[in-house]
């Protein structure tokens, strides 16, 4: 399968209400990357990915570039591209080979081509022995499968997928995860990946977009965006931190496994064992600074203080994540 | 169910069964022994096939339902996927104006067709002052099917858009990222979604057109659907038998008909309908 790098330029959306959806925004996905757009609910993740896809079209100025073809103009349909939904949006009235093969039919391939294509997809995603059944016999994980292998039988161009683990349970979503990564470095297809779970943007994204209120927080990989946020935002939606005094100014952030309990004499500041939890391999402990802020630390598992305990905080200086002030008054 | 909880249940049962017995089950035997009672005795019931007057009556009702229905469907599932589909100023007032046949009986529906098509009706007036003459239809069997399609419509969108509104739209982009054009699309998923809700709608709208008679009555004239011939039969020939077996068979043919649309579409239809 060829790759094709993805390149929005300009690219913002106004609903006919007057809903600003996204800031007029720039992106570049290189050939055979996975990007994933991650952020909250109402974000503009989702209305992104439809524009990349063609469902929805950018205000005028902004333009949608395949491979270097502007495509902006061009419906879905003829965009190339394969669509995962969370709803899956399997065809209820055909059975799993057809709803795989619809796509080859709908290209008017001869039969045996499109009979051996639907039998490898079939193969691939280990859904061969349900090809004669129905949608609704299926589970949720079956469905995600087929509709995997729906989208990727065509070759599309590239890959976007909208939150395609969010309806399973968690044992399930952990395992089609590791199988859709699988997926996506084999075949080596570009992707859109949009979700709001960060440990799912974590392991599957080659680069991380974190978006907040219809525009770019921060795009890196997960280690940057994780080390090095760029905005409170970033900082706080990517994993956890806590708060503290900053002498330079601007926010001082440390995450809660940069923070080390020790005792009074021993910390830097003194605070006040509010809760502690039991993770399993670690205890989260939330803590009461001096300045009545919550702080968030991790102690080993069986090692952790008893609430309302005084203890002292220390951390290492290269442990503290610092963001700009300039960014962080935005 | 355990034996313990049967006789409550039958003593449940007993209201709704002695009500059906009463007004259902007794006047349907007294009907079924008067129409084999009469001096054909059961051939009375073949009289649909043998007499002809009974058959061609029979043929138009069947044609005319059938023609109804088909028009409706179409018509109505078009007009119900643009009505579900956009939104756009004075939509509510539009889907409550067209569900005003549903308000009028069928003889003021047979009415409207006669202002309509009728010797002094507004279609007549306009193809006269265009000098092709005054067009008369409404006494006829198309006086009737503007009737029958002007009051099945309604029935008929209002559960397209019940339908399509349950369709998820994820489908058809779905269908759209595959490279379907949108007659595709439509061909694909958004008619079968609406199948099972387009098929219990188009039983429930033959099986009225079967049956209808207000219309017929007011339109007269030249028409002869069975419903109207089993009128003429009991009142003015007081052909008891005749009308009764007429009867029977009308009633057969629709639920008939009921039943086939039930089992095609499958359970969802029952709980449609």
């Amino acid at each position: 399968m060829s790759s094709t790098p993805i390149q929005l330029s300009r690219c913002g959306k106004t609903f006919a209400d007057g809903t600003r959806a996204l800031a007029p925004l720039d992106l570049e996905i290189a050939a055979g990357e996975t990007v994933v757009l991650l952020g909250p609910s109402g974000c503009g993740k989702t209305t992104l990915l439809r524009l990349i896809a063609g469902l929805e079209s950018p205000d005028p100025g902004g333009t949608v570039r395949f491979d270097g073809e502007d495509v902006t103009a061009l419906p879905i349909e003829r965009r190339a591209v394969g669509m995962v939904f969370q709803s899956y949006a399997l065809f209820p009235n055909m059975s799993v080979r057809d709803n795989v093969a619809y796509g080859l039919k709908v290209r008017r391939l001869p039969k045996g081509e499109i009979a051996a294509r639907t039998e490898e997809m079939l193969e691939m995603m280990a859904i061969a022995p349900l090809a004669g059944r129905r949608v609704h016999q299926l589970s949720g994980g079956q469905r995600q499968r087929v509709a995997l292998a729906r989208a990727i039988a065509v070759r599309p161009r590239v890959l976007l997928l909208d939150e395609p683990l969010a309806a399973l349970d968690a044992v399930l979503r952990d395992r089609l995860r590791v199988e859709i990564d699988a997926l996506l470095r084999r075949l080596a297809i570009t992707a859109v990946y949009v979700t709001h779970d960060q440990a799912e943007a974590m392991m599957l994204g080659d680069r991380i977009v974190v978006m907040s209120g219809g525009r770019i927080e921060q795009a890196g990989t997960a280690r940057e965006i994780y080390r090095a946020p760029a905005t409170p935002f970033v900082a706080g939606f990517v994993g956890t931190v806590s708060r503290v005094a900053d002498l330079a100014g601007g926010e001082a952030l440390l995450r809660p496994e940069d923070i080390e309990i020790c005792a009074v004499a021993e910390g830097r500041i003194a605070a006040t064992v509010e809760t502690a939890h039991f993770l399993g391999g670690r205890c989260q402990v939330t803590l009461s600074g001096p300045d009545g802020g919550r702080l968030i630390a991790e102690a080993p598992p069986d090692a952790a203080p008893p609430v309302g305990a005084r203890v002292g905080l220390r951390w290492r200086d290269a442990a503290v994540i610092r963001i700009p002030l300039m960014e962080a008054a935005q | 169910m355990s034996n313990r909880d049967l006789p409550r249940l039958v003593l449940l049962a007993v209201p709704a069964g002695a009500f059906a017995l009463a007004f259902f089950l007794v006047p349907l035997a007294r009907l079924a022994a008067a129409a084999a009672g009469g001096p054909k005795g059961l051939a009375a019931y073949a009289s649909v096939v043998t007499e002809p007057r009974h058959f061609e009556s029979m043929m138009a009702t069947l044609a005319l339902a059938v023609g109804v229905t088909a028009a409706t469907l179409v018509l109505a599932t078009v007009a119900g996927l643009f009505l579900s589909r956009h939104a756009f100023p004075g939509r509510g007032a539009l889907v409550a104006v067209l569900t005003l046949p549903l308000a009028f009986p069928g003889v003021v529906v047979g009415f409207l067709v006669i202002m309509l098509g009728g010797r002094q009706g507004v279609i007549g007036g306009l193809t006269e002052a265009l000098g092709a003459g005054r067009l008369v239809f409404a006494y006829s069997l198309a006086g009737l099917f503007v009737g029958y399609l002007y009051f099945s419509i309604p029935r008929v969108i209002l559960t397209v858009m019940a339908s399509a509104e349950k369709l998820d739209p994820a489908l058809e982009e779905a269908a759209r990222s595959l490279g379907a054009s949108r007659a595709r699309v439509l061909k694909d998923v958004v008619l079968p979604g609406l199948a099972p809700g387009l098929t219990a709608a188009g039983a429930i709208c033959f099986a009225t057109a079967m049956g209808a008679f207000g219309t017929a009555f007011a339109l007269a004239a030249n028409i002869e659907v069975l419903p109207m011939t089993i009128y003429t039969e009991f009142t003015l020939n007081a052909n008891i038998a005749a009308a009764g077996a007429l009867s029977l068979v009308l009633g057969a043919v629709t639920w008939a008909a009921l039943y086939a649309a039930r089992s095609l579409a499958g359970p969802p239809v029952a709980a449609a309908a």
